[in-house]
């Protein structure tokens, strides 16, 4: 069995090697550069735009603009396209847009021979704007009188929605309630994938090729069709490998504009870069929440009722629109049993900030920092034991939720637990981290993680796959769920082998997806690969197997259901399993027969109608040093029931890289505005605080693993819950190490110093 | 006018000569004339390390050096580890084992500072090896099994 | 591709300043660190370039026969922080500089370029202040020497003439005979960052190690330029070594300093950070110099 193994990632030969191609790797040298020129004014519109001087600078080929393009408005977000008019995602951006939403909104475009050329066009185009007063916090723009940035959108309130579980009312009547309120507050932060956005676009025979570094190369043929009024069949586009994504490429960015200025050029190659400050401005961002909690607990510890008020910053468009608040509702909905009442309502409102769309964790980052923060302070409140109150109050096994009838079938949330303070012997340190005084103090905290696998029943869950067998019994597998660093293209061929029953070095994962080629599917977002991607090569590899026995069956005349295909071979199950020939034999004969000649494929689709609870913990344990404002992150331990690991070696990855933007959210990551100007202040890698190698402790990660019985090979979502629960984590250690409660993120020495003085501290 | 310039310099062993745009970073040289394409664009302002290779024994963030500076330099890429037969040197092959590698997109560059304080051939702690790895970002790795396989190919060097 | 109009490579010190005096709107680029980034921008693009880059007589550090250390500008950090001399004569500006950056960066930015681009955050700047460097420029009349206080004029802005360059940071051997110092940079991050608050003292103490003989303390960001910390280190000299003194000190150090609130840290933040460094680094630089607290 492949599946359960830590075998090598399929594409780290090429990888460490420096041979495996990104975008920028393919394009033709001879490939004309645009560049996009993007406003200076945050609000407003565009009177006037005088291209003059900067047509006549020599290697300009073509100057677009905002005046040029056409009257469509076309959606961004990587979501399935919905036949539901109702349901489908928000249209309110142009190719290029007159009416200035952001500081950096994208007013015009330049095709030249070289970058110098364009950006030196760009500086010589003079623009007239009118201009608006800005408005950059979501609270303000819902505001009277506030500037309106979307007219179909009045007080700028892209969606507000709620639920009400009981009566929330009613059950705080009951006597002797304590009643804990917390507000609790999330920033914007960017993805940070190392390679910036690229794409480049040429014409061939009438069509639209566009490579791309993108995590949803369907979804892209789709809105480049959409976004420039032409039939989806006209485009094709590839995905070859990409150098990150974390979301931000489950958008359709710059593909559209790109495919656009190869039209307005007639068909020639133009190669689009975007460059890592129009990455941070121009492309998307993780939503900034407020969330207000008021909860009412017995003395006991029992949550009773709870209700949520979430504020959403969307920025200048809608990309993702209120599906991440919805998700961050839902969280907090499940995370917790609420014994008679949870109330949720949530607004997303439009700001003149970068547009915020999908980030690893879609929504929970920012929920779970408040609700587990929330849940440290009623802990606190009662002066009860954090695990303990945590214990009481989880989502318990045989949870069944209203909407999606998803079922919590396990303990894990407790197993993890119990895992994680071991780890990091936090009953030990618990104990020793009382009553400390002096300058430098230590703490421990944690915080528990919720996670949803897959988008169903939300939206269509589908994955298709095809398999082709090769004369010498290997198999090519393709499959539209992308590869993008977290090793899906290892993973399946890990599943193809165990359902196929060939050896896993025999599976060839086609790892570039060409939409003219790769069967449809949705791409990599949510954690959706290996659950619904799992089921299209289950279902695909079933379909496959049975081609092979059946034309087994033909040349040993044993009946197919006597046979297996097992390690590579045909054996006879009531013979003690003998082997009947090679799988490479059977393909020679298949491939070359004089009789029977077939090329044995298969290609299945799976439409996913179930989801799964991805559980876990993070524990944290921190050194305040309180003069200077400053946390050293001493442990960090996450453990994640995802159920089955298909592979541990990778999924242990995936959990690293998840702890360390949990890292950055926690303690340094913020995008920041000029309120002045509305002009992003920090947009590149310096002044934007990543971590580096020195901001980290060694990570420590686990496994608790209940087999998922919903997902085709046991296992559900990893790919994002790893990033959620280390803020939360971090800041009940702080608390815990200070008595300072900081309910706002990133806890950088900007807010810790105030916060350390006035409690007293300093 | 564009301004260009003759320089010789060796890319991996090789003397090679080369007629150079003076505006052209040594990114833009060893990619789009050499197709080194282990050389990688991740800022080109020197704070992400993605393009790093090694000039006269020292790592360089190739984006923010004049292509012309190259002149009469030795210049090591990633390229050069690989063997004749694409056999992986130890510090690649330790970069699979140890799962240092995700998207991929960080990784030539890691590697080259690896070498370079490979070659140093001494004994680092965890932690000076973290500072010695700090001029790269890595948003897919949390860091940790790059510092893991530089650390167990030191080690493995040093007892060898 | 960097937007350059024209790049003249100097062969020689001479040479550079010729080539200033033919191209007087050209900029002087060094390792590049800084000014290929203001290109990049659009702050500089379009400009003429002379490169320093082949001078090699340029790099490294001497002695002069007097005992004056010679830090040659087109020095690397990391080649600052390896040299011998730096490290038996004044460490601190080693460790200073090899806290820019990265690796990468450390070895392609100079010494010299972090002095002349003005910058008050520069790494190497308040040690260099610390230490009463002199500057040594060459231009078009030959050389003159320039203190390093008198070589700030305000942020970004250096005392260099229309064709004159930097050719040698020198610091005299009184500057540094028998004293230890510390430097603390405070920053956001652990690396690749600049410093919200740098801030370095060096002390000399009494024979028997008890008491402060001299005391000198600069900062880097407290400030437009690095600054020294006069009033600080009047009441430092003659006390005890002790960390009543480092508490006196650090306290006197908030009279001397300047800083001003912008997105990058509150001015309340960097006053915290003035004190609570200068006491801290204090601390370390008696320790260094052998005394007990």
């Amino acid at each position: 069995m492949s599946v359960g193994k830590s075998v090598p990632r399929v594409d780290a030969y090429d990888k460490v090697t420096g041979r495996a191609k990104y975008t920028d790797d393919m394009v033709e040298k001879n490939a004309l550069v645009g560049k996009v020129m993007h406003s200076t004014i945050a609000n407003g519109w565009v009177k006037s735009m005088d291209i003059s001087e900067a047509e006549k600078i020599p290697g300009v080929v073509k100057i677009l603009t905002c005046m040029d393009v056409p009257d469509i408005q076309f959606p961004t977000a990587g979501h399935p396209w919905s036949t539901d008019a109702s349901h489908q995602d928000v249209m309110d951006r142009k190719l290029l847009n007159r009416r200035v939403r952001l500081y950096g909104d994208d007013i015009a475009a330049v095709i030249a021979e070289d970058e110098v050329a364009a950006s030196r066009a760009i500086k010589a185009i003079r623009v007239e704007y009118e201009q608006y007063e800005h408005v950059l916090d979501p609270y303000e723009a819902m505001k009277e009188g506030a500037s309106q940035l979307h007219d179909e959108y009045p007080n700028n309130i892209l969606k507000h929605s709620g639920f009400e579980d009981g009566d929330f009312e009613e059950a705080i009547k009951e006597e002797g309630l304590i009643r804990v309120e917390g507000t609790y507050e999330t920033p914007i932060v960017q993805h940070c994938h190392i390679e910036p956005p690229v794409s480049y676009c040429y014409m061939e025979n009438g069509r639209y090729v566009v490579v791309a570094s993108t995590q949803i190369p369907h979804i892209v043929r789709r809105v480049v069709g959409q976004a420039l009024g032409i039939s989806w069949g006209k485009v094709r586009v590839v995905k070859p490998y990409i150098g990150g994504g974390f979301g931000n490429k489950q958008d359709v960015l710059y593909e559209p504009l790109n495919a656009y200025m190869c039209q307005q050029v007639g068909g020639r190659l133009v190669k689009l870069e975007i460059s890592r400050e129009e990455t941070f401005y121009a492309t998307r961002v993780r939503h900034a929440m407020t969330f207000n909690i008021v909860s009412y607990v017995r003395p006991s510890g029992r949550i009773v009722a709870s209700q949520c008020k979430v504020v959403s910053n969307q920025g200048a468009y809608a990309s993702h629109g209120h599906s991440v608040v919805s998700k961050s509702m839902t969280s907090f909905r499940q995370l917790y049993n609420y014994e008679k009442a949870c109330k949720v309502e949530g607004y997303t409102v439009y700001t003149n900030t970068a547009a915020a769309g999908a980030m690893r964790g879609y929504g929970t980052p920012q929920s779970v920092f408040a609700i587990e923060s929330h849940a440290e302070d009623i802990a606190n409140t009662l002066g009860m034991d954090p695990l303990e109150y945590r214990r009481m109050n989880m989502m318990p096994v045989g949870y069944t939720d209203p909407f999606s009838k998803n079922v919590n079938y396990f303990d894990s949330l407790n197993q993890c637990i119990s895992r994680a303070r071991k780890a990091i012997d936090y009953d030990q340190k618990r104990k020793l981290y009382q009553e400390q005084t002096g300058p430098v103090r230590r703490g421990i905290g944690m915080a528990l993680l919720w996670y949803n696998t897959a988008v169903w029943p939300i939206s269509l869950e589908v994955s298709s796959c095809r398999m082709v067998l090769n004369q010498d019994g290997s198999v090519q597998i393709q499959l539209a769920e992308t590869e993008i660093g977290q090793g899906a293209d290892t993973a399946f061929a890990q599943m193809a082998a165990d359902t196929l029953g060939i050896p896993f070095e025999k599976i060839n994962t086609i790892s570039t997806q060409d939409t003219d080629v790769t069967p449809f599917g949705l791409g990599a977002y949510a954690s959706r690969q290996t659950y619904v991607g799992g089921m299209a090569v289950k279902k695909t590899a079933v379909l496959l197997k049975q081609k092979i026995l059946d034309y087994a069956h033909e040349m040993t005349r044993m009946l197919p259901e006597d046979i297996d295909l097992v390690d590579g071979n045909i054996v006879w199950k009531t013979n003690k399993n003998k082997i009947l020939l090679s799988l490479e034999d059977l393909a020679q004969e298949a491939f070359y027969s004089m009789e029977h000649a077939q090329h044995i494929t298969a290609e299945a689709t799976a439409q996913c109608k179930s989801n799964a609870y991805s559980l876990g913990c993070a524990f944290a344990e921190v050194e305040v040093d309180i003069p200077l404002g400053k946390v050293t992150l001493l442990n960090l331990v996450n453990v994640h029931d995802c159920g089955q690991l298909i592979n541990p070696q990778l999924a242990k990855m995936q959990v690293h890289g998840g702890m360390s933007m949990a890292i950055g959210y926690g303690l340094s990551e913020r995008l920041m505005y000029d309120e002045k100007t509305g002009k992003p202040l920090n947009d590149n890698l310096l002044d934007y605080k990543l971590s580096t190698t020195m901001d980290h402790p060694d990570l420590s990660a686990d496994f608790v693993e209940n087999y998922e019985p919903t997902s085709a090979y046991g296992t559900k979502a990893l790919g994002e819950p790893p990033a959620v629960p280390g803020a939360p984590a971090i800041r009940n250690a702080i608390l815990n190490a200070t008595g300072v409660a900081i309910n706002k993120l990133p806890m950088n020495p900007h807010l810790l110093y105030p916060a350390f003085r006035d409690a007293g501290l300093i | 006018m564009i301004q260009r310039k003759t320089i010789q310099c060796t890319i991996n062993g090789k003397q090679v000569e080369n007629v150079v745009d003076v505006r052209a970073s040594l990114t833009d040289m060893l990619r789009n004339d050499y197709r080194m394409t282990s050389v990688k664009k991740g800022c080109e302002v020197g704070e992400c390390g993605a393009c790093n290779v090694i000039i006269d024994g020292e790592c360089f963030n190739s984006c923010i050096y004049l292509a012309v500076w190259a002149d009469g330099k030795q210049i090591r890429t990633l390229e050069s580890l690989t063997g004749p037969g694409g056999e992986l040197s130890d510090i690649q092959q330790a970069f699979i084992d140890e799962g240092a590698v995700q998207c991929g997109f960080c990784t030539p560059g890691f590697i080259m500072t690896a070498i370079e304080i490979l070659e140093t051939k001494k004994l680092y702690t965890r932690d000076e090896l973290r500072k010695l790895l700090s001029g790269h970002l890595c948003r897919c790795t949390g860091y940790e099994n790059i510092i893991t396989a530089v650390e167990k190919t030191m080690l493995q060097r040093l007892e060898a | 591709m960097y937007d350059i109009e024209a790049l003249y490579e100097a062969s020689s010190v001479e040479n550079a300043v010729e080539l200033l005096q033919e191209h007087p709107d050209a900029i002087v680029i060094a390792g590049g660190s800084d000014v290929l980034i203001k290109i990049r921008e659009g702050k500089l693009a379009g400009c003429s370039l002379v490169s320093l880059q082949k001078l090699d007589e340029l790099r490294g550090v001497n002695m002069d026969e007097d005992g004056t250390l010679r830090i040659l500008p087109l020095t690397s950090f990391s080649h600052i922080t390896k040299n011998p001399l730096i490290q038996e004569h004044i460490n601190v500006l080693g460790e200073a500089v090899d806290m820019v950056g990265g690796p990468q960066i450390r070895n392609i930015g100079t010494i010299g370029g972090n002095t002349c681009n003005g910058v008050t955050s520069a790494d190497s700047g308040s040690t260099l202040v610390a230490y009463d460097a002199i500057m040594e420029i060459t231009g078009p009349n030959g050389k003159r020497q320039l203190p390093i206080s008198e070589f700030y004029v305000k942020a970004g802005k250096v005392a260099l003439e229309p064709a004159e360059i930097l050719t040698a940071i020198l610091i005299p051997k009184e500057s540094y005979n028998n004293c230890k110092g510390h430097y603390i940079k405070y920053a956001m991050r652990n690396a690749m960052d600049i410093a919200t608050l740098g801030c370095s003292v060096n002390v000399r103490l009494s024979q028997d190690k008890k008491t402060v003989e001299r005391l000198r303390i600069a900062y880097g960001v407290a400030g437009p330029v690095p600054m020294r910390a006069p009033t600080a280190e009047a009441k430092g000299a003659g006390k005890p070594a002790s960390e009543e003194t480092a508490a006196l000190v650090a306290k006197a150090a908030l009279e001397d300093v300047n800083p001003r609130d912008s997105w990058r840290a509150s001015k309340a933040l960097r006053l915290q950070l003035v004190e609570e460094l200068t006491k801290r680094a204090f601390i370390k630089a008696v320790e260094l110099s052998g005394g007990a607290l």
